[in-house]
């Protein structure tokens, strides 16, 4: 079987209503690796919390500030990276939503989203200018009946 | 996202249809709960059968609905829940939170 390798990157600038843009490459791309809906669904619902984050938190929705993401499929393996031009935050305050004091809460669901549907989320704040968000997911085929 | 009301026996059902995501819907549900609220209407039944997509935003929409009406002595209820939007709501244990119903009959003679 051929091994697929396939690198999108797309980089738009912090609009809300660029978010379907990049959700709906990683849903396309989910589907050309053989992934099912529900799958697929599930991996751009991810990176649709992660760009979303990356305006509103990064960039602070300043429309002159970007977002990049880069997808890379290596075989089953995705990996996506969002890149933001903040100026980061610190993980550990992140609230947990299922926490008792935190369950009504209006907001704070986005990261923890990300974490059930990917396998992997980490941040690297090391590289100048913002935050980068890396979310991986090993991708199941659909097996053919 | 369009919104569409009706009453029931009381009860205000509101259909929501469309998106319910950040910068795309969720300020409007909010609006929409708000004004029902000013208007006296504190037994809302959320009709989510046309909701399309939902991302966390939208989910603390709804939860800020909920929390909204209830505090003001009211009820608000789920109705046609799509299956994304349950699983949404279990992966957060906020599945526990709402009343959610499928038969319409059901869900007003519940208020």
């Amino acid at each position: 079987m051929e091994r697929r390798s396939e690198r999108i990157e797309i980089t738009i600038s912090s609009r809300f209503e660029n978010i379907e843009l990049v959700q709906v490459i990683a849903e396309h791309l989910c589907e050309h690796a053989g992934v099912d809906d529900d799958a697929a669904h599930w991996v751009g619902m991810a990176v649709r919390e992660g760009v979303a984050n990356a305006i509103k938190h990064g960039n602070r929705l300043d429309v002159a500030k970007k977002v990049n993401t880069v997808f890379r499929l290596e075989g089953s393996r995705l990996s996506v990276e969002i890149s933001d031009q903040g100026t980061g935050f610190d993980p550990a305050e992140v609230s947990d939503p299922l926490s008792p004091p935190n369950l009504m809460k209006t907001s704070g669901r986005g990261i923890f989203y990300m974490k059930t549907f990917m396998d992997s989320v980490d941040y690297d704040f090391s590289f100048a200018g913002g935050t980068r968000l890396v979310m991986t997911k090993m991708l199941e085929q659909q097996t053919e009946s | 996202m369009k919104t569409s009301s009706r009453n029931v026996n009381g009860v205000e059902i509101i259909k929501l249809e469309g998106k319910i995501t950040i910068g795309a819907g969720d300020s409007q549900l909010r609006d929409v709960i708000t004004n029902a609220v000013k208007e006296g209407k504190n037994h809302i039944l959320l009709d989510m059968k046309d909701v399309s997509t939902i991302d966390s935003s939208g989910i603390g929409e709804l939860v800020g609905a909920y929390t909204t009406v209830t505090n003001r002595g009211g009820k608000l209820k789920l109705i046609h829940l799509p299956g994304k939007v349950t699983d949404l709501l279990q992966v957060t244990q906020l599945i526990t939170v709402f009343e959610v119903y499928e038969d319409e009959s059901e869900a007003i003679g519940s208020f």
